[in-house]
């Protein structure tokens, strides 16, 4: 057979690697600058684009998109082109993806600091941002696939099978995830309401972990550990039971992030026995990776690329267990609404995805500017230093996580919360905060040096854009072996194992989330619950805007400590009309819920004005910023009608022509709120921000006070 | 109150079948694939596994001189 000659290309390797590095510096800057800012909650003091609410997506979107997935393209580039020796399907298709990509990025590193979001935890941009998303992850799905069909060998290797089902998972839960009824260009509410809301998120939000930050990063340890160590796998046979239990099981286990909230029993149960089986094929992989290295574990001492990539698998495995482990009820009951989910992911992020990205990264640019790496002892000293980072960065926070769950759920021998005061148990925190921020500060430092050595190391060499090979074409007729099996024939035919990945992911979320739509009508219905009014409706938009959900949650759990502090616990029919769910993840503040009027929690308007103005001078020790613009700035009313419109499509009972009077309905309460201010005090004028947010909050909670009688249909 | 979430599961039927067949469909695929690869001809399985090292890139001294640094 005549040997075919032709080029492998670096160019778009190179670019998305530069890509990856810009952004893991800007992803990691703004990271440590939200860490600083539970240090000195006042640091960018009135700068509303700067709030911890804004960036916190912020940092959260670059790094899991902009520093991770063009880490995942940079290897998925690399590899795939020589694993089935051809050079990518299309150059054009590569450019539009990598040139895509990034405006997807530079758009959102625009869009969230203005407040533009839809407030799902990871799926914060707004629907054109969506749109685009979707768009360009076809292009790199027809490029992949197109580069599949065009292959020079037969068999297909495992790490491309974990990229098929990483795209094919990804644009499924992308799609369902972000189905949202546009107001303007940019707002849009979520299609979903309340609890069948909070699943879909949450089967995104897991498997967003899982095939974003996961499966794509097992195919490329199953690529480049090998290629490092020089040597085969472990176990191939091992590699294909983790695929298949790994993708098959995964999806199922998204139910576990919403453990005694007001999600049906079955469906967190589900969560939890799946999450448990998850342990398997985590470990299964993790070994498998690891036992590559058996019988060569002296090179890890000596390269510092196996270093990174040692210590990225070992974190893989102890986040994979940790995870499993906290989807129990009992350990979720402790850990959830806590730092210590803030710890558990950061050793899946700094761990595992950062460490990895650096091995490859350290791996790739000597190989492609064809020289050696600048410096081995700088690139040991990021080793070392990026280490103690992860160790600064998770420690304090799993002492903070429990420290403060078990402040909340302290009893007095008389039966009272022994810290009734939520700040009692922020304060203790503090050092660990502080601490937290050095971590970020030496992984950062690390980094810097990486940058330096990548860059000396570039400048030395010369870059091959065009890396010549030759392969012999695949023979047109193939004859099939006798007796193929069916994984066999499977492992040369992409198609069918797109397909099968789809279906294997598809039933586990159909199973999951179908029951809860089909019990749409079934959804225990509570009289008194209604629409917001038209302020109020407005101040949850502040409230979306601002980001308050990555603070404070809205979801009372059924425990004595959580009822005790802030009243009775949430029910799935409060939330019938919440497009989209606000319950939180994260309670560095206190649970909201019950905040409204005549509630537990509830405070009186002037309480809520002055907290907004400076929350230290209210409450002692918050590390609540202060929102001074809410203050300033005019209420626009603009999308009002707009917003009940689209809300009234969605479902929710707003009267005929409603629209009409909801401006002056609005103006009418929001007077009332403005005169009850005045009246403990301060003037304000009743069209400022503060007053919707206050509405809003001041309604949380209240409609069951004014029922009784629960209906269930 | 529990009765409000039980009210909610049992308005479903036949709910409780959902996880024995979402347990049936994985355990079978789980099975067939088991068996699969343990029947698998080790000459094939190598084949597989050293996919990644035969690239079609002709290694080079620099190659070589890379790999022993590493």
């Amino acid at each position: 057979m005549e040997v075919e000659k032709f080029y492998y290309d670096n160019g778009t390797v190179r670019k998305f690697a530069l890509a990856t590095m810009i952004f893991a510096l800007i992803g990691m800057l703004v990271g440590l600058t939200v860490a600083l800012q539970f240090v000195f909650p006042k640091m960018t003091y009135g700068i509303d684009f700067l709030s911890f609410g804004r960036l916190r997506p912020l940092h959260t979107n670059a790094i899991i998109f902009a520093f991770v997935g063009n880490g995942i393209f940079t290897g998925v580039y690399y590899s795939l082109q020589r694993l089935l020796k051809t050079r990518m399907y299309s150059d054009v298709l590569s450019n539009i993806h990598f040139w895509g990509w990034q405006l997807i990025i530079l758009s959102a590193a625009i869009t969230l600091p203005l407040g533009l979001t839809s407030s799902k935890e990871y799926a914060e941009l707004e629907w054109p941002i969506d749109i685009a998303i979707t768009l360009i992850w076809v292009v790199f799905g027809l490029n992949m696939f197109g580069t599949i069909f065009k292959r020079r060998t037969r068999h297909i290797y495992v790490a491309i099978w974990f990229y098929i089902a990483t795209w094919i998972t990804v644009a499924m839960l992308h799609i369902v995830n972000n189905l949202e009824m546009p107001v303007t260009l940019f707002k849009s509410y979520s299609l979903y309401a309340g609890v069948q809301d909070a699943l879909v998120q949450w089967w995104y939000g897991h498997n967003a972990v899982a095939f974003f930050l996961t499966t794509p990063y097992l195919g490329l340890m199953y690529y480049f550990i090998p290629k490092v160590a020089n040597r085969p796998v472990y176990s191939y046979r091992l590699s294909i039971i983790h695929f298949w239990a790994l993708i098959f099981i995964y999806i199922w286990a998204g139910p576990h992030h919403l453990l005694y909230t007001a999600l049906p029993d079955w469906a967190q149960s589900l969560g939890t026995v799946f999450s448990i089986m998850l342990i398997a094929p985590s470990w299964g992989g993790m070994l498998n990776g690891l036992l590559t290295l058996r019988g060569a574990w002296d090179k890890v001492r000596e390269s510092p690329v196996l270093k990174f990539m040692v210590v990225a698998v070992t974190a893989y495995g102890m986040a994979t267990f940790e995870g499993p482990m906290l989807s129990l009820k009992n350990v979720n009951a402790l850990s959830h609404y806590t730092d210590w989910t803030i710890a558990h992911v950061h050793v899946g992020g700094l761990g595992w995805n950062g460490f990895l990205t650096f091995g490859m990264l350290y791996w790739l640019v000597p190989k492609m500017w064809n020289t050696n790496l600048f410096s081995i002892k700088l690139a040991n000293f990021h080793f070392w230093i990026g280490t103690l980072g992860i160790l600064f960065w998770t420690l304090p926070m799993y002492y903070a996580g429990f420290t403060q769950t078990l402040m909340w759920k302290e009893f007095t021998p008389d039966g009272f919360l022994m810290y009734t005061n939520f700040l009692e148990t922020v304060k203790q925190l503090k050092p660990m905060y502080a601490l937290r921020a050095l971590g970020g500060l030496l992984y950062l430092s690390g980094f810097i040096v990486m940058l330096y050595n990548i860059y000396l190391t570039m400048k030395a060499g010369s870059f091959v854009a065009q890396e010549a090979a030759e392969a012999a074409p695949l023979e047109k007729n193939f004859l099939k072996p006798k007796n193929e099996s069916f994984h066999r024939l499977l492992e040369r035919k992409p198609i069918q194992m797109l397909v099968l990945s789809f279906i294997a992911v598809a039933i586990g979320g159909a199973i999951e989330i179908v029951p809860t739509f089909l019990i749409k009508s079934n959804v225990p219905t509570i009289s008194s619950v209604q629409p917001y009014t038209p302020l109020e409706l407005e101040g949850r938009d502040i409230y979306i805007r601002e980001g308050c959900n990555n603070c404070h949650s809205q979801m009372i759990r059924p425990f004595r400590s959580e009822t005790e502090r802030y009243g009775e616990y949430s029910k799935a029919g409060e939330f019938v009309y919440d497009h989209p769910f606000l319950w939180g993840s994260k309670r560095t503040g206190p649970d909201l819920h019950r905040e409204g009027t005549g509630n537990k929690q509830s405070k009186s308007n002037i309480w809520h004005f002055n907290h907004f103005y400076d929350p230290e001078a209210v409450s002692e020790g918050s590390i609540m910023p202060p929102y001074p613009w809410l203050i300033e700035d005019q209420l626009d009313v603009s999308s009002l009608s707009a917003k009940i419109s689209a809300m009234r499509k969605l479902g929710v009972p707003y009267g005929d022509r409603y629209e009409e009077i909801a401006l002056e309905e609005l103006q009418y309460q929001a007077k009332e709120i403005a005169d009850d201010i005045a009246a403990n005090g301060v003037e304000v004028s009743s069209d400022r921000e503060v007053i919707a947010l206050i509405a809003y909050l001041q309604r949380l909670g209240t409609d069951i006070n004014n029922s009784e009688e629960v209906i269930i249909k | 109150m529990l009765k409000f979430i039980k009210g909610y599961v049992s308005s479903i039927d036949g709910i409780e079948i959902y996880p024995i067949i979402s347990f049936i469909i994985f355990f079978t695929f789980f099975i067939l694939v088991t068996f699969y690869v343990i029947t698998a001809k080790k000459k094939y399985i190598d084949e597989l596994s050293n996919l990644p090292f035969d690239d079609g890139n002709p290694s080079t001294a620099l190659d070589q001189l890379n790999n022993s640094d590493q």
